[in-house]
C-alpha cells in the first residue's frame, strides 16, 4: 500500500492515531541490546502472558522499544501515559505491575529508581536525575518507538520532514538549511555536513552515492547502534533527505555484522518505508528515486574510517587511502559520494522540521545541537546520555552520571574513544564541544566517555589504549605501524618498572610523530592517550621511573600487599579469599602475609572491613 | 592552472600535481621510499612528508600524494621536517637493519643505531611489488595478508602461485630485493613450454606463458607494453639500481635447463 502524496501521509498519521488511545496504558518494555543483557526477553514474555492471563488486551497495550539509554539499570518498564519509570524489573515483577500499576494505579516502591546520592525515588522517568538533565532531541523517540513498526515512527511525525524537504524545498535549500543549523559530523572529524553535500552536489559527474557509517568499533561505545536498533526509520528519513539534497540515487548502510539487531531492524525498516512509497522508485510520486543496500561488514576498527569503508563495500581490501581526493570528489566506485554517521543523519529530519533557527539555539557558538555520549567506567549511572552541546564535564559526570560509585575521588575522563586524551580533574568544568575538547588534547570522537576514579594508573591507561590501536593499526603507513608499537612498548616496560631515564621524551617525539606523519584519523590521533597522560599526570610516569612505584596501586610488578599492624584484629576473612593461601594466622591475632605466595589479585583487599590490607 | 611556493620559489603547475612534481620542478629533492613514477600514489611510507601553510592551516602532508593548491606555501626541510623523517627511517631501520637501501638512508640521516628492537626483517611493507603486479602487470599474483604487524605481502593462501607469470616486475622494483623470483618456478614453466617458441621474456625466463595469445609478437604483448609504459624498460633492467648480476644469473640458469 503505497502513500500517494503528503496529504496521504497525513491521512495515514491521523488514522493511526485514531486507532490509538492516548489515554490507553501503554507497558513499554526495552529491548535494547543492554536490557537484553539482563534477559529483558523474559519479561516482554511474561508481560505478554501476563495480559492474556488477566484478559487485560483491550484495556492495555505493550510496546517493545530500543535502547533507553540507562542500559545500567535494566530490564528497564516504562508505563505510559503517565510514564511511571520501573528498573531491574524481573519476571517475577511482572503479575505485580499489571495488578497493582496498571489496574490499580498503584506504584510498586521497589521498582523505582533511588538516586544514591539523595536517596529520593522519583515515580517518572523525566523526574530521574539521569534522565532530566539531558536534552534527548535525537534519541528521545527510542523509548516511545517499536523499532519494526513504522506506524509508531509515523505517528510521531516521522518521514514529515522528508515531504517538507522533497515538496517544499529545492536541494540548495536544504543545503542552506542545513548550513544554517551549522550541523557538524557527529562520526568524529566535526566537519561540516553542509559543507560535504555541497561538495558532492556540485561534482557534475553522474553517478553519486550516500553512504552512512554504523561501523561504530570503539570500544564501549554503542549509541549508533542503538540508534540503528532503536529508530531505524529517523536515520533512514535523515538518509533520504541527504540523498535527495546531494542528487544520489543508490545509498549504502555499512553496518556491522556483530550488531544482528541493529542489522535486523534496519532491514526491516528498509522493507516497510518501500512498501509505503517512502523510499524506493518515485518516492511519494515526487519523481525522485532512491534505494538502499545494507553492506553488513567484517568488522575491523579501521574499516570505519571512510576511504578504508569505501574500499571495503567495493570488495578490496586496500585499507586507508591518502585525501585528497576526498570521497565528496572521488569515492565509491571513483564517484562523488558522501558519508554520513549515524548520529548526524539522525539530526537531519530535526533541522528540517523544526528549522535551523530552532535548532542552531542549542548548543555553543561553533558546535550545535546536542551530542549523545556513551558514559561508562566509574561512575554511578551507566548509560548512552544525550546533551547539549556545551555542557559542562562535571554536570555530565556528577548530576546526570551521579557521581563516582563507593565515595572515591574522580581522576580524569576519557573523551573520544580508544584515541580520545584523559581530561584531569582541574579541567571538570570544560564546557563539552567540538574545539573545546582538542583544545585540551583530547577530541569528540565518536562520543565515548570513560570516567576514572583514583585507583586508576594514567600510564596503565594509556598503555591500555596504545595496546588497543596497536591491534587494529591496519599497517599500511610507517609511523603508525611502527610507532604506535615503539609507544606500547616503551609504556609496557615503564609499567613493569623497566623505565629509564629519557622515556618520557622518547615518548613525545613518537607520539609527534606518529600524529603529525601518519597517512589516516587512527594513526592521526593514536598519539592523543600518550600525550595527554604526559602533559597532564607527567608526576605519574616519573615515579614509576624514578621511584618504580605505581602511585595509584595498579601496575602489578610495582605494587606489594601487606598487612597493617595497627588495624588487622585478626578477624582471618581474607584467609579464604586469597588462591595461593599467602594469608595466615591465628583468630583474633595479626595476621600475616607471605610477598613470596601472593600473586597481588587483591582478593584479601576487597574483602577486608577494616582496611588492614594496604598496598605500596 | 595553480600557483604556490616551494620552499620559498614561486612555481606554476597544472592543477592536480603533487607536491613531489612541483618540487622537482623546482629542482627540490625529497626522498621517498613507496613512490614510483608508473603507479597510482599510496602514501605509505610517510618519508617525503613535507610542511604545508595555507591560511591558518599549518600541517605535514606527504608530498608524493598531496595535490598543489592555490596560494600554498610548501617547506620542504625544516627542522620539523627533518626531524619526523629522522624518526620515520629510525623505525625502519630498527625494522630492517640489514637492508641496504635503508642503511644508507639512515648513513645519511647520521643515524647510527636505532633506539628500539631490532626486528630483522627485509620487506618495509611499502606496497611497489602489490601495485607494481596489480596495476602495471595486470595479474594480482601476490597482495597484502593480515593487518597491523602481522601485516605481510603474500601469495593468497600462501601456497605457490599459479597466476603469476614471473615477469619479475615485482622484484625490480622491491627498494630492499626482498623477493627473490624463485629459479624453480621459471623451470616449471620454461619445462611447461617445451616449445621453440619463446618471447623476449619466456627466453630470459621471465614469463611463464604457455600460449601466448599474441602469437609470441612481443610488440603486440599488452603485458610488455604496460611494463614498458610504466617502468620504461623491461623490469628487470629498470630496478633503480640495474641488477646485472640477477640477469646473468637468470641466463645462466636459462644454458644451464637448455642443456
Ligand atoms: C580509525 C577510524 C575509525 C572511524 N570509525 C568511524 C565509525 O565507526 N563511525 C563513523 O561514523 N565514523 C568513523 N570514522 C570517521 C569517518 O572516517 C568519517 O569521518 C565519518 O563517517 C564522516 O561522517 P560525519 O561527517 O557525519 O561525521 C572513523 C575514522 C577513523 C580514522
Ligand atoms: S595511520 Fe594506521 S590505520 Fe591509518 S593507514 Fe596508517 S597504518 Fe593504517
Ligand atoms: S613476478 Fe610479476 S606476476 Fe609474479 S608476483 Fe611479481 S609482479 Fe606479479
Ligand atoms: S617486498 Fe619489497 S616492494 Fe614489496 S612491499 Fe616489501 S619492500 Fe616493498
Ligand atoms: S613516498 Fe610519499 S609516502 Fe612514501
Amino acid at each position: 500500500m503505497r502513500i500517494a502524496d503528503e496529504s496521504g501521509l497525513k491521512e495515514l498519521k491521523n488514522s493511526v492515531l485514531q486507532e490509538r488511545d492516548s489515554l490507553r496504558p501503554c507497558i513499554t518494555i526495552c529491548g535494547g541490546t543492554g536490557c537484553h543483557g539482563y534477559a529483558c526477553e523474559k519479561v516482554i514474555a511474561a508481560v505478554e502472558n501476563e495480559i492474556e492471563r488477566q484478559n487485560l488486551k483491550d484495556k492495555v497495550s505493550m510496546r517493545v522499544t530500543g535502547c533507553h539509554g540507562f542500559c545500567e539499570r535494566g530490564p528497564i518498564v516504562v508505563i505510559y501515559p503517565e510514564k511511571v519509570f520501573y528498573q531491574r524489573v524481573a519476571v517475577d515483577d511482572v503479575p505485580e505491575i499489571i495488578s497493582q500499576t496498571i489496574i490499580n494505579s498503584k506504584i510498586i516502591e521497589r521498582l523505582l529508581y533511588t538516586d544514591p546520592n539523595t536517596g529520593v525515588k522519583p515515580v517518572h522517568e523525566d523526574d530521574v536525575p539521569f534522565y532530566n538533565r539531558q536534552k534527548r532531541i535525537i534519541f528521545g523517540n527510542n523509548g516511545k518507538i517499536e523499532p519494526t513498526n513504522i506506524s509508531d515512527y509515523i505517528a510521531l511525525d516521522g518521514y514529515g520532514a522528508l515531504c517538507k524537504a522533497l515538496f517544499h524545498m529545492t536541494p540548495d535549500q536544504i543545503i542552506e538549511e542545513v548550513n544554517k543549523s551549522k550541523l557538524r559530523g557527529r562520526g568524529g572529524a566535526g566537519f561540516s555536513t553542509s559543507k560535504k553535500w555541497a561538495i558532492t552536489r556540485a561534482s557534475k559527474k553522474g553517478m553519486k552515492f550516500i553512504i552512512c557509517n554504523c561501523d561504530e568499533g570503539d570500544p564501549g561505545a554503542y549509541m549508533d547502534r542503538s540508534l540503528m536498533e532503536g529508530n531505524p526509520h529517523l536515520v533512514l528519513e535523515g538518509m533520504i533527505i541527504g540523498a535527495y539534497a546531494i542528487g544520489a540515487h543508490e545509498g549504502y548502510i555499512y553496518i556491522r555484522n556483530e550488531y544482528p539487531l541493529a542489522v535486523r531492524n534496519v532491514g526491516i525498516a528498509i522493507k516497510q518505508a518501500e512498501e509505503l512509497g517512502l523510499l524506493g522508485k518515485n518516492i511519494l510520486n515526487s519523481g525522485f528515486n532512491f534505494t538502499i543496500t545494507v553492506h553488513k561488514a567484517a568488522g575491523a576498527f579501521v574499516c570505519g574510517e571512510e576511504t578504508a569503508l569505501i574500499s571495503s563495500i567495493e570488495g578490496k581490501l586496500d585499507g586507508p587511502r591518502p585525501r585528497p581526493p576526498f570521497p565528496a570528489q572521488k569515492g565509491l566506485w571513483g564517484k562523488p559520494t558522501n558519508i554520513n554517521n549515524v548520529e548526524t543523519l539522525a539530526n537531519v529530519p530535526l533541522i528540517i522540521e523544526r528549522g535551523a533557527d530552532w535548532y542552531s539555539k542549542i548548543g555553543t557558538e561553533k558546535s550545535k545541537g546536542t551530542k549523545i555520549f556513551s558514559l561508562v567506567g566509574k561512575v554511578n549511572n551507566t548509560g548512552l546520555v544525550e546533551v547539549p552541546m556545551g555542557m559542562t564535564l562535571r554536570e555530565v559526570v556528577f548530576d546526570i552520571g551521579g557521581g563516582i560509585p563507593k565515595g572515591k575521588n574522580f581522576k580524569a575522563v576519557q573523551t573520544g574513544g580508544p584515541s580520545g586524551g584523559c581530561i584531569p580533574e582541574s579541567l571538570i568544568d570544560l564546557p563539552v564541544d567540538f574545539e573545546r575538547l582538542t583544545e585540551v588534547g583530547s577530541m569528540m570522537g565518536s562520543g565515548g566517555m570513560i570516567v576514572m576514579d583514583e585507583n586508576t594508573c594514567m600510564v596503565d591507561v594509556a598503555k591500555y589504549f596504545l595496546g588497543f590501536l596497536d591491534d587494529e593499526s591496519c599497517g599500511k603507513c610507517v609511523p603508525c605501524r611502527e610507532g604506535i608499537e615503539k609507544m606500547r612498548e616503551i609504556l609496557t616496560n615503564i609499567c613493569k618498572g623497566e623505565g629509564e631515564e629519557g622515556d618520557i621524551e622518547l615518548l613525545e617525539e613518537i607520539a609527534l610523530t606518529v600524529k603529525e606523519t601518519s597517512l589516516c584519523g587512527l594513526g592521526q590521533t593514536a598519539s592523543n592517550p600518550v600525550l595527554t597522560t604526559i602533559k597532564y599526570f607527567r608526576d605519574e610516569y616519573e615515579e614509576h621511573i624514578r621511584n618504580k612505584r605505581c602511585p595509584a596501586g595498579v601496575c602489578l610488578d610495582l605494587i606489594s600487599y601487606s598487612i597493617d599492624a595497627e588495624k588487622c584484629n585478626g578477624c582471618g576473612a581474607c584467609v579464604r579469599p586469597c588462591p595461593t593461601q599467602a594469608i595466615t594466622g591465628e583468630k583474633k591475632k595479626l595476621h600475616s602475609l607471605d610477598q613470596e605466595k601472593c600473586i597481588k589479585c587483591g582478593a584479601c583487599f576487597e574483602t577486608c572491613k577494616f582496611d588492614s590490607i594496604i598496598i605500596k | 592552472m595553480i600557483t604556490l611556493a616551494v620552499d620559498n620559489q614561486e612555481i606554476t603547475v597544472k592543477e592536480g600535481t603533487t607536491l613531489l612534481k612541483a618540487s622537482e620542478k623546482l629542482g627540490i629533492e625529497i626522498p621517498t621510499l613507496c613512490y614510483h613514477e608508473g603507479l597510482l600514489p599510496y602514501g605509505a611510507c610517510r618519508l617525503c612528508v613535507v610542511e604545508i601553510f595555507k591560511e591558518k592551516e599549518n600541517r605535514m602532508v606527504a608530498a608524493c600524494s598531496f595535490p598543489v593548491e592555490e596560494g600554498m606555501k610548501v617547506v620542504t626541510s625544516s627542522d620539523r621536517v627533518l626531524k619526523r623523517r629522522r624518526m620515520i627511517v629510525e623505525f625502519l631501520l630498527s625494522r630492517c637493519p640489514d637492508v641496504k637501501t635503508i642503511k644508507d638512508l639512515a648513513d645519511r640521516m647520521g643515524i647510527k643505531k636505532p633506539r628500539f628492537k631490532s626486528k630483522n626483517l627485509d620487506c618495509i611493507l611499502c606496497g611497489l611489488c602489490v601495485r607494481v603486479c596489480n596495476e602495471i602487470a595486470g595479474i594480482g599474483a601476490i597482495g597484502f595478508v593480515s593487518r597491523g604487524k602481522k601485516l605481510k605481502v603474500d601469495t593468497p593462501f600462501h601456497m605457490a602461485s599459479d597466476v603469476c607469470i614471473g615477469c619479475g616486475a615485482c622484484s625490480s622494483v622491491c627498494p630492499t630485493d626482498a623477493i627473490e623470483m624463485e629459479l624453480d618456478a621459471v623451470k616449471r614453466f620454461l619445462e611447461l613450454l617445451g616449445s621453440e617458441h619463446k618471447c623476449r621474456y619466456a627466453l630470459m625466463g621471465l614469463i611463464s606463458y604457455k600460449v601466448c595469445s599474441n602469437n609470441y609478437e612481443c610488440w603486440k604483448c599488452k603485458i610488455d607494453q604496460r611494463i614498458r609504459d610504466a617502468l620504461g624498460t623491461h623490469p628487470i633492467f629498470a630496478a633503480k639500481k640495474i641488477k646485472k648480476e640477477k640477469v646473468n644469473q637468470y641466463f645462466s640458469f636459462l644454458k644451464k635447463i637448455q642443456e
